[in-house]
């Protein structure tokens, strides 16, 4: 039988605030245990929490940025559950009127000319607190409990069932990741779990309309586990189902060591979370003037700066995705085309999704830190453009100015003596001295092996130590074999 | 609507909360009441009005996002029966 995989994702997005949603401690990460934990965040009695303007404006940019409606009332709830690292007994979260809803993010699939686009929809996002954590080790039977977490702002976005297989999942994931980034409301730091995704999963045979029952992969911490977890959790699944026995909703953690997801949550009633409205918080509002205004400071999204890339520039559609993968990228690919002219954009595009992607790979490295600037790479292809320098002189200038070697394109060609050989009076002279110490070539050409040719270009740009324009080489010996 | 005595039991339990058998037939009728007033309540004819979520109809104030607070840490642990490295010890939890 053909099965189709169903998948909705639940992320949890830790807002880059200074302070906590509903008190004044501070988010920073890595403070020793419970110094950033405060009355309010450890839940002692008669305190009052007070939301944090930022995290809702945070709110505001994500719902406009995916398209949203943003809601102009919505109220935070009491979701509660007993367990040690949630002092209160319940999470503020937002229940049945969240901030955002509805919008969605198109996806890239696959990858090169072949991948494909897709529109995920969301169907909702709503503010709420972190949990502290629990540290299970050391402790001799005891659990210790570090509050610094409890009331840290998080946005949780929900998406519709709309992926069908885990490299839909895993793309959606990393657009979402680029775009909170893009937009700086997360700073998407995954080991430090300030983006953490659960997969719900099920499958259903191919045709059939209902959905079939779904299991929940919780806290994905690398977009390779969620990869793995999902294609583990899909064939249990169908395993399960061939071999007779039904699937019940459950809870399951994925352990990357035996690369398997198992049941975590076995009590039914875990899930009877009994959501009221928090008698301590008002409504929230959010007027229209308050939208426009976050509206105002939101920076070119993701989408629209590819698209315009792709009219602007003249560039593929794969060419636009890459260089919009992050903002930063987009921002050195621009600061690059704007100082060499608009007419190199490819040429640009190019060297930045080319050499400049491969050695920042190669060192594991963020375009911020690149050694190169946009203006040095810049300085590069301008030479390219005019014909100073060939592409691969250029390369080897590029290499110079990455190690420091030189302050920019023009010094590094001149100390080299790069500049390339654009006199014909010169190449002319070059070229007849290979024609004539290549003789056997020559007859070869003659005799109309095309082959020949190559070696003699080939012959030429070693005499010039690659200098020469190898388009007047060629357009030369051309010349010359046919006199 | 009224609650059975399994109602109780279950709502107890997920408020961990710890009732004799008397006490459940007690709270189970407390409970009913309550409920009883709420079907007069809900005997009003509401339709046309939004529903509210609070008592008073005013909007949330907001705080600005700055960092008031300060390390209490000593202060608030003196109260915890159990500490140790920082961190509140509390029984085993790992299910």
């Amino acid at each position: 039988m053909k099965w189709e995989v169903v998948i909705g994702l639940e992320t949890h997005a830790q807002l880059q605030t200074k302070s906590k949603i509903f008190s004044g401690s501070s988010i920073a990460f890595g403070a020793a245990p419970n110094v950033q934990a405060s009355a309010v965040d450890i839940a002692l009695p008669g305190v009052l929490p007070v939301l944090n303007r930022e995290a809702v404006v945070c709110a505001i940019k994500f719902g406009l940025a995916v398209g949203a409606q943003i809601a102009p009332r919505s109220i935070f709830a009491r979701k509660n559950y007993f367990y040690p690292d949630l002092p209160k007994g319940y999470q503020i979260s937002q229940f049945e009127t969240p901030v955002v809803s509805g919008g969605g993010l198109m996806i890239r699939v696959g990858s090169g000319d072949t991948a494909t686009e897709k529109f995920v929809q969301l169907t909702r996002a709503h503010l709420e607190e972190d949990a502290g954590k629990s540290l299970h080790e050391d402790f001799q039977g005891r659990t210790g409990i570090d509050l610094n977490r409890a009331g840290t702002p998080l946005l949780e976005i929900v998406t519709e069932p709309d992926m069908r297989s885990s490299a839909e999942a895993v793309a959606y994931a990393k657009a979402l990741h680029a775009l909170v980034q893009w937009i700086g409301i997360c700073d998407g730091n995954m080991q430090e779990g300030s983006f953490r995704c659960d997969a719900n999963v099920s499958v259903r045979p191919l045709g059939q309309k209902e959905f079939g029952t779904r299991r929940e992969i919780k806290n994905l911490n690398s977009f390779r586990f969620m990869q793995q977890a999902i294609d583990f959790e899909v064939q249990w699944q169908i395993n399960e189902i061939e071999e007779g026995r039904a699937i019940r909703q459950a809870t399951v953690l994925f352990d990357p060591d035996s690369g398997e997801t198992r049941s975590m949550r076995s009590k039914e009633d875990a899930h009877d979370y009994r959501y009221f409205p928090d008698p301590d918080l008002l409504p929230l509002e959010i007027t229209a003037d308050w939208i426009a205004q976050v509206q105002s400071g939101l920076p070119e999204l993701p989408q629209a700066m590819k698209t315009r890339f792709e009219s602007d520039y003249g560039l593929s559609s794969y060419d636009a995705a890459a260089l919009t993968m992050t903002r930063a990228t987009a921002e050195f690919f621009e600061d690059a085309t704007a100082a060499t002219g608009k007419g190199n954009g490819k040429l640009c595009a190019n060297w930045v999704t080319g050499e400049l992607a491969a050695h920042l790979n190669k060192t594991d490295m963020p375009i911020e830190a690149s050694p190169v600037s946009a203006a040095q790479l810049a300085g590069v292809i301008r030479r390219i453009a005019d014909n100073t320098i060939s592409n691969k002189i250029a390369r080897d200038v590029f290499e110079a100015l990455w190690s420091g070697d030189g302050k920019d394109a023009d010094a590094v060609i001149e100390a080299k003596g790069w500049k390339q050989i654009t006199d014909t009076g010169a190449i002319e002279a070059l070229v007849d001295e290979v024609l004539a110490a290549n003789q056997k070539s020559v007859d070869e050409y003659r005799a109309g092996k095309e082959k020949a040719f190559n070696a003699l270009v080939g012959q030429a740009m070693k005499v010039t130590k690659g200098k020469a324009n190898p388009q007047q080489v060629t357009d030369l010996l051309k010349k010359k074999l046919s006199a | 609507m009224s609650l059975s005595l399994e109602d109780v039991t279950r709502i107890a339990l997920l408020s961990r909360i710890e009732l004799s058998a008397g006490e459940r037939e007690n709270t189970r009728e407390q409970l009913n009441g309550i409920l009883g007033f709420i079907e007069q309540l809900q005997a009003v004819d509401t339709s046309g009005i939004a529903p509210m979520s609070h008592a008073v109809d005013v909007v949330q104030r907001l705080r600005p996002d700055i960092v008031t607070e300060t390390d209490r840490r000593a202060d608030f642990q003196a109260l915890a029966p159990e500490t140790e490295a920082g961190l509140y010890l509390v029984p085993q939890v790992i299910e």
